[in-house]
């Protein structure tokens, strides 16, 4: 049973891996807005189709 | 501000999308004729490749990794782009990514049906083939994080969150988990024992499903549904709460695989609170993702891409809310072992990731070749085939399922076992496995209708390989309103640098700990557990070959209906020197932890040659096919002295200079085996497999026997 401690300890890393990519995304304003990701998303095929067939 | 041209990488995401069309089919045309084995044992009499322990780890490993890995790259390589409004990081990088895993699928194809595999669940690969593996996982994390990085928004969408914690979770698990000491080329043994292998597979086997079937199909659901809807997701910080529960919970749910088994109470306990604790996330996430269709219910009738999304999402809500009920202890004593964890699997992979990878599939390929789709009726047939092949597939499994359980588990009112002999329990489930093929036959009829489809819709369309983009470049001096100085650190080496430095850690720290651990751990508990004899090692690797391990397990649970039938139940010091354990998950035949001689289930030499022969006869109405090859085949055993070595570097306690004995010592006992089975009226050669394989049955579970006192645990 001893390998959980290495289970622990990786998930462990896993976790704190994860805190941190979190403390960054909140930081660096990732989260500031969490309304407008959810609209800009799907801007962006029409002009592309438009120069597509044109092409 | 200028606005920059540039364009989109079609080529890829062309490939990765046609690779998972092709490995599809042939998975599911896998799955078909394992089902088909079920209805006819001796459908591919002879033939060792194709026989099923050997094709079922080919079908789940081409369904997970070539199916759905190549359906997961497809909606990657195409949402990432688009995403992030930047071309993939590197084009070459891309094309290795793409060649370098369809030719691990390739090795998988050829080693899997000649039974070199390491017998862990999804992880059977062998050590160069793991190795090869990581190389290419690394290749798509620096393409992922490379675009990453030169990214033209600021904002990393949530599928992309989905993404990244997939792509470092998977590394993680690969690694550990096939932490493993070669023998040769072909053959490994795995680090760990018993327990702890038991432990490490199923943290892996579980979060194999959660971070490879789950975590970047949630990133594809919350890219496509409000794509195909044009909706926004119901609710973004939903999907941030979403993303961070769930992965934070998702790792250790692993030992729900492992309940009532010789793992610690304590870590069979924290695994079921964690399974219960997913339904939140699980929940949240399917709601939002259904929900982001409201008020948008008539584009579902119409188009049947949503359809499929739908479902699929649909599908994992159940499947969300069916795990952590049979991570409760009361449940799983019912449905461990049996066919209902294989219904549950099957509403995730057919509904889940199947009718997810259909639906992406029909709106991106109209989509990249500018045309529309062939035929929206053929694509709802297959909408309407699809779903009626996953409800044939899995009511009938449900009901086997319960049927096995309460067989298993009937007394007689004096007491008995009802059912004393497993076979009886068996011979009442063929219709329904004979219902199961047939679901899975529709399933597989739709999925060819779909093809078609595809086909004529891309015969209708020209391929836009480069799509043209444009968007304005990412500001260079970002600033940040607080907390400059932390920010400052983090923002020019962003997520990328984190990961790899985690990455590097982590192997440094698994290659220092690692050994430590093991030399403590084989250490017996049970005095009278011995080391395997030469012979009865070998036979251990047919089995393992043989993948005798997909349908019986060797762990008898501490029920009074289990050790009625098959005797004491397994202890954890009984598996010391199982590199890897043999557990198993299913019981489409009986438990074989107590097989050996003296034991409660023990049958003569003479019985399991005749047995291994043609099951059939010995047990009538039996399902499992005959192993004609294992007494025509001469054992191998020009890798002997290196099994033994490597055993004793591992820690089990051979002695120094044994090799040198041991084929002398594996001569004797072949021949000592061989002779009572020729005093039975079977004249057999000392050198054939069978043999090697009786030897290894005759002592499953008997060291327990010799030992003073049994010991509880």
């Amino acid at each position: 049973m001893e390998v959980i401690f290495i289970l622990i300890g990786f998930s462990l890393l896993i976790a704190l891996g994860f805190l941190f990519a979190f403390i960054w995304a909140t930081k660096s304003g990732q989260y500031d807005d969490d309304y407008t990701p959810s609209i800009r998303m799907l801007f962006d095929d029409d002009i592309n189709s438009k120069k597509n067939q044109s092409k | 501000m200028e606005v920059e041209k540039f364009y989109y990488d079609n080529g890829i995401v062309r490939k990765f999308a046609i690779a998972s069309l092709i490995f599809g089919l042939i998975g599911m045309l896998v799955g078909l004729t394992v089902a088909l084995e079920f209805v006819f044992p001796k459908m591919t009499y002879g033939i060792d490749f194709l026989s099923f322990g050997r094709l079922r780890p080919l079908h789940t490993n081409a369904i997970i990794f070539a199916f759905v890995g190549n359906g997961i790259f497809t909606g990657v390589y195409y949402s990432l782009q688009r995403l992030l409004k930047t071309r993939m990081f590197s084009d070459l990088l891309s094309n290795v990514h793409f060649w370098g895993w369809q030719l691990i699928i390739l090795s998988a194809a050829i080693t899997l049906p000649l039974g070199i595999t390491s017998s862990k669940e999804y992880a059977e690969l062998e050590w160069p083939i793991d190795i090869a593996i990581t190389l290419i996982w690394v290749v798509f994390g620096l393409n992922m994080f490379g675009t990453i990085i030169k990214r033209r928004t600021r904002h990393i969408y949530v599928a992309i969150w989905f993404y990244i914690a997939t792509w470092i979770t998977v590394a993680m698990l690969h690694i550990v988990n096939n932490l493993e000491l070669p023998v040769t080329l072909f053959k490994s043994y795995s680090l760990y024992a018993g327990v702890q292998d038991a432990l490490v597979q199923w943290w892996y086997g579980h979060n194999a499903v959660a971070f490879f079937l789950t975590t970047p199909y949630l990133g594809l659901m919350y890219y496509f549904i409000p794509k195909v809807s044009n909706r926004p997701v119901f609710s973004y910080r939903l999907s941030i709460i979403h993303f961070w529960a769930l992965i934070f919970i998702y790792i250790w749910a692993g030992p729900h695989h492992l309940l009532y088994t010789a793992l610690p109470d304590w870590a069979q306990s924290l695994g079921t609170v964690f399974s219960i604790m997913l339904i939140a996330p699980s929940w949240g996430g399917m709601l939002n993702g259904l929900l982001t269709l409201r008020g948008a219910w008539d584009k579902v009738r119409e188009d049947p891409v949503l359809k499929f999304l739908v479902v699929a999402v649909t599908a994992y809500g159940m499947s969300t809310f069916e795990g952590p009920m049979m991570s409760l202890k009361s449940v799983n004593a019912i449905s461990h072992y049996t066919d209902w964890t294989v219904a549950h699997v099957h509403i995730g992979g057919l509904g889940w990731n199947g009718f997810l990878t259909f639906g992406m599939l029909y709106w991106l390929f109209p989509k990249m070749w500018n045309t529309k789709l062939h035929s929206i009726k053929l694509a709802n047939l297959h909408f309407w085939i699809g779903t009626l092949g996953i409800l044939f597939w899995a009511l009938p499994m449900y009901w086997t399922g319960f049927t096995q359980s309460l067989m298993w588990k009937e007394f007689t009112p004096d007491g008995f076992l009802m059912y004393p002999n497993f076979l009886e329990t068996v011979k009442q489930l063929k219709p329904m496995y004979a219902l199961r093929a047939f679901g899975g036959l529709l399933y597989l009829v739709g999925f060819i209708v779909m093809l078609y489809n595809i086909v004529l819709t891309v015969k209708s369309g020209s391929f836009v390989s480069q799509e043209a983009a444009e968007s304005a470049p990412l500001e260079k001096n970002f600033v940040k309103p607080k907390n400059e100085s932390f920010h400052r650190l983090l923002e020019r080496k962003p997520i990328q640098m984190l990961i790899f430095s985690f990455i590097a850690v982590a192997i440094g720290g698994a290659i220092e700990i690692v050994p430590t651990f093991l030399i403590q751990s084989n250490v017996p508990t049970i005095s009278s557990v011995q080391p395997y004899t030469p012979l009865e090692l070998e036979g251990r690797d047919i089995y393992i070959r043989e993948g005798c391990n997909n349908c019986h397990s060797q762990m008898i649970r501490p029920f009074r209906s289990e050790t009625e039938r098959y005797g004491e139940y397994s202890k954890a010091g009984e598996f010391v020197y199982d590199h890897p354990h043999l557990w198993g998950s299913k019981r489409t035949g009986p438990d074989l932890a107590r097989e050996g001689t003296g034991n409660k289930q023990s049958k003569s030499n003479i019985w399991h040659f005749n047995h291994m022969y043609d099951p059939e006869a010995v047990s009538e109405g039996s399902i499992m096919p005959p192993y004609p090859w294992l007494i025509e085949d001469q054992l191998n055993v020009s890798n002997l002295e290196a099994k033994i070595s490597a055993m004793r570097k591992l820690g089990v306690p051979y002695q120094e200079g044994y090799e040198q004995i041991a084929l002398e010592e594996l001569e004797y006992q072949a021949m000592e085996i061989a002779d009572d089975i020729a005093a039975n009226g079977v004249e057999v050669s000392s050198d054939r497999e069978i043999i090697a394989l009786i030897a290894y049955l005759q002592r499953l579970g008997t060291d327990i026997n010799n030992a003073e006192e049994v010991p509880v645990k």
